[in-house]
């Protein structure tokens, strides 16, 4: 792709070569129950931080992997293929880097150049600069690419400034499962999302997530999960108070 | 176009292959029904499509033999050798039939007539293997073929050329039209397992002339590719360039390294030109390589053989890629060889033309596509090979079994298959993240104790706290299972016992628990994240 741009005497842009790509290719597809949180879809070039649930990150590749979209995930040590198989990626258009190691931001870096989604696990321990930040972002820009950091837990938002939307899952619970009875069939999540511009309102939506029998679906209305609240244990947890976070998949 | 027909086939192989005499009644059954009879069987009346039951009570001494369709092949190299003597670029049509093209050899041996002498006279010399004998013994004006009879015909296309092989007659040039024209419909396809001929008998054309009379463009509407073809055929216009069963080139390239040597980098720097020279030999031949074998061999004999499959075509960086990412793993790993690299051969396992690998017209897919396995490439040569994976669904009952990951550009083939019905798998949804190894964990019941599993796969004090390694235990706030698990009880050395809980904690997490029994350990197979 072309990096070129001409400006007018008066400074203003006349061409912009560089930018077309990602404002006139129209974004990819996000499945049917996310649309409240992401109403446009995934808008090429954006970054979209997800944090809490490793099914929302499933999700959201879902519908634009099943359209044909090429999909990278970084730094996941196994995701299961059946559980993404559930939420519609195509798993011939999925790459898994498990341990890019200390080339991360390379890795992450050179998969932008070519492939439409790149979800990365921010390694733990090592904190990524701001200008790797602002490189990266740069660089999913000029290439119309979709930059998706995940973060287990907390802090994802404060981990990467500057991203255009955040998701972030609080875990409800689970249904179909009784003492000693019946199995895990679905759990009801609210995603909320923020983030700037076009995003700038908060909104939230509740799924099903894991919906019955895999996959995402939206929770119906009367769905309420405030008597569960009012229990006497905390069945429900925003990522942010859960207090040790554990990262099993480290 | 000449094409060369041994009548019968395979009974000829098959009973060349139980070692009959020629002469005998001989069927050959596939499922049941005749496919093939011999001579003496035919004349018996014996037919193909008959019943085993049939055949044997309209000829009491028929020898039945099942299809030899490896032996078929087998037998028929010799008359394929014979014909690649004679001119290139034999097309096998199947074992007991092949057709070379005229226009070479015409020329060569002064006339078609020369031509079927040289051919009957080459496919007379090539003897079956124990059965050279008995050539001399039979008195068919035919060349005889170690006790089978080969029909030449000559026709300008290769179906009008197969035809006149059947019958034992050569059309002149430019009536090959007229010859098929009188010929039944059914010869279109004398299996009768298409849908084709039954439909043009029903529409009352009984033979290929009054098919070929309709306007082709009617055809192709009505019936397709597959009708239109048969259409051209009818007509003696099949004029299909032969394929071309060429003579095997050696396209096998080997680098010798005189002193040997020990370092990755070296030995990729040397094999720049064999890798190069490797791809321009195939594609000089119109190929391109899909699948390769890398050989290594130390100064001390150590050897190390890998395959290699792409997705694509494999380029000459892919080449030294694949040579890199073999010798970084022998020389480093724990079979590494005791002396330096002294030899690497680089053997093509398939080849594809060339053109089948061609970008989309609109450069839509195809292009995306070539630019997204460039940069796996990328990365992959940046953290090295296996860095970069990609998930196959596989069959299993552990959620852990259902997934492989199988290095990028690999053949993504799992070991087990996922079609197979494997009772006793967890229903959907599947967790999402798979822990592997699982971890170990800790299920205790109201007494502090970890869970007990009886033989019988229940569970007598239910979980009630859970904590994972190095973890305060958490209250346990919904559980299911336990579900028994019994697998390869039959082999010791694989036999798997346990069973299977799914627990969501008070923080609203879920996991999959396992309990090996009889040891009675309590692991984390996957989060339901």
């Amino acid at each position: 792709m072309l990096d070129v741009a001409i400006r007018k005497a008066d400074g203003s842009t006349a061409v912009d070569l560089g930018r077309r790509a990602a404002g006139t290719t129209p974004p990819l597809p996000v499945a049917e129950a996310l649309r409240p949180v992401l109403p446009d879809g995934l808008r090429r070039g954006s970054t979209v931080t997800v944090a809490g649930s490793v099914s929302l990150l499933l999700a959201v590749l879902g519908a634009a992997s099943a359209d044909g979209a090429w999909a990278a995930l970084v730094g996941f040590p196994r995701i299961s293929a059946e559980a993404a198989g559930e939420y519609g990626i195509r798993l011939d258009r999925l790459a898994l880097v498990p341990a890019p190691g200390p080339g991360w931001t390379t890795a992450v870096g050179a998969l932008l150049d070519a492939v439409d989604l790149v979800a990365a696990r921010i390694p733990r321990g090592r904190d990524i600069t701001p200008g790797d930040i602002r490189r990266l972002a740069a660089r999913a820009r000029t290439r119309g690419a979709i930059l998706i950091p995940y973060r287990v837990g907390a802090g994802t938002a404060e981990s990467w400034p500057g991203a255009d939307v955040r998701l972030v899952a609080e875990l409800g619970p689970w249904s179909g499962i009784g003492v000693g009875t019946g199995r895990l069939r679905a759990r009801a999540v609210t995603v909320s999302a923020s983030g700037r511009g076009a995003s700038a309102r908060p909104r939230s939506v509740q799924l099903w997530l894991p919906a019955t029998g895999g996959g995402v679906d939206l929770a119906p209305a009367e769905h309420d999960l405030a008597p569960v609240l009012d229990d006497e244990r905390p069945a429900r947890f925003a990522t942010d108070r859960l207090a040790p976070v554990i990262d099993l998949a480290g | 176009m000449i094409a060369v027909w041994c009548p019968d086939w395979p009974v000829t192989a098959a009973s060349l292959d139980a070692g009959l005499d020629p002469g005998a009644s001989v069927a050959v059954l596939t499922a049941n029904r005749v496919v093939a009879c011999s001579q003496a069987a035919r004349e018996a009346g014996v037919q193909r499509g008959l019943r085993r039951r049939e055949a044997q009570s309209r000829c009491p001494d028929l020898t039945v033999l099942p299809r030899a369709e490896a032996a078929e092949a087998r037998l028929f190299e010799p008359v394929i050798a014979a014909l690649e003597s004679l001119a290139p670029g034999v097309e096998i049509t199947r074992p007991g039939l092949a057709a070379i093209a005229t226009r070479g050899p015409t020329r060569y041996f002064g006339g078609e007539t020369g031509v079927l002498l040289a051919l009957s006279r080459a496919v007379a010399a090539a003897a079956l293997p124990g059965r050279a004998g008995a050539s001399s013994a039979s008195s068919s004006s035919q060349p005889v073929l170690g006790g089978a009879d080969v029909v030449i015909g000559v026709a300008d296309g290769a179906f009008a050329a197969e035809q006149a092989a059947r019958r034992g007659v050569v059309v002149d040039p430019g009536e090959s039209a007229e010859f098929l024209a009188r010929l039944p419909i059914d010869t279109l396809d004398p299996s009768g397992t298409g849908p084709l001929v039954d439909l043009l008998q029903r529409l009352g054309i009984r033979t290929l002339g009054q098919f070929a009379a309709l306007p082709p463009r009617d055809v192709l509407a009505r019936f397709g590719p597959n009708g239109a073809w048969a259409h051209r055929q009818a007509g003696g216009r099949d004029d299909r360039p032969v394929a071309g069963r060429r003579p095997p080139v050696e396209f096998t390239t080997t680098l010798d390294l005189e002193p040997p040597v020990d370092r990755v980098d070296t030995v990729a720097f040397s094999a720049r030109g064999i890798a190069e020279q490797f791809v321009l030999d195939l594609a000089g031949h119109g190929l391109a390589c899909t699948c390769l074998e890398l050989q290594a061999f130390s100064e001390n004999g150590e050897e190390t053989v890998r395959r290699w499959r792409h997705r694509g075509v494999l380029s000459t960086s892919d080449v030294l890629d694949r040579i890199r990412w073999q010798l970084e793993g022998w020389l480093s790993g724990a079979r590494r060889p005791t002396g330096g690299v002294a030899r690497v051969r680089i053997v093509p396992i398939e080849v594809v033309p060339i053109g089948a690998h061609q970008q989309a017209l609109w450069g839509g897919s195809g292009e995306q596509d070539e630019r997204a396995a460039r940069a796996l490439a990328r990365v992959q040569t940046l953290l090295g090979h296996g860095s970069v994976l990609t998930a196959v669904p596989a069959g299993g009952r552990d959620p852990g079994q259902r997934t492989e990951l199988v290095p990028w550009g690999d053949e993504p083939v799992p070991t087990r298959s996922p079609q197979q019905p494997w009772p006793g798998r967890l229903p959907a949804p599947a967790p999402s993240v798979l822990l592997d190894p699982p971890q170990p964990a800790r299920v205790l019941d109201a007494a502090g104790h970890s869970v007990v599993v009886t033989e019988r796969g229940s569970v007598p004090h239910p979980p009630v706290r859970f904590a994972l390694a190095g973890e305060a235990p958490v209250a346990v706030t919904s559980w299911a299972g336990p579900w028994p698990v019994d697998e390869r009880w039959w082999r010791p050395d694989t036999a798997r016992h346990a069973v299977r809980c799914q627990l969501v904690d008070v923080r609203g997490r879920a996991f999959l628990v396992s309990c090996t029994l009889p040891e009675g350990s309590w692991q984390v197979e996957a989060v339901y994240d």
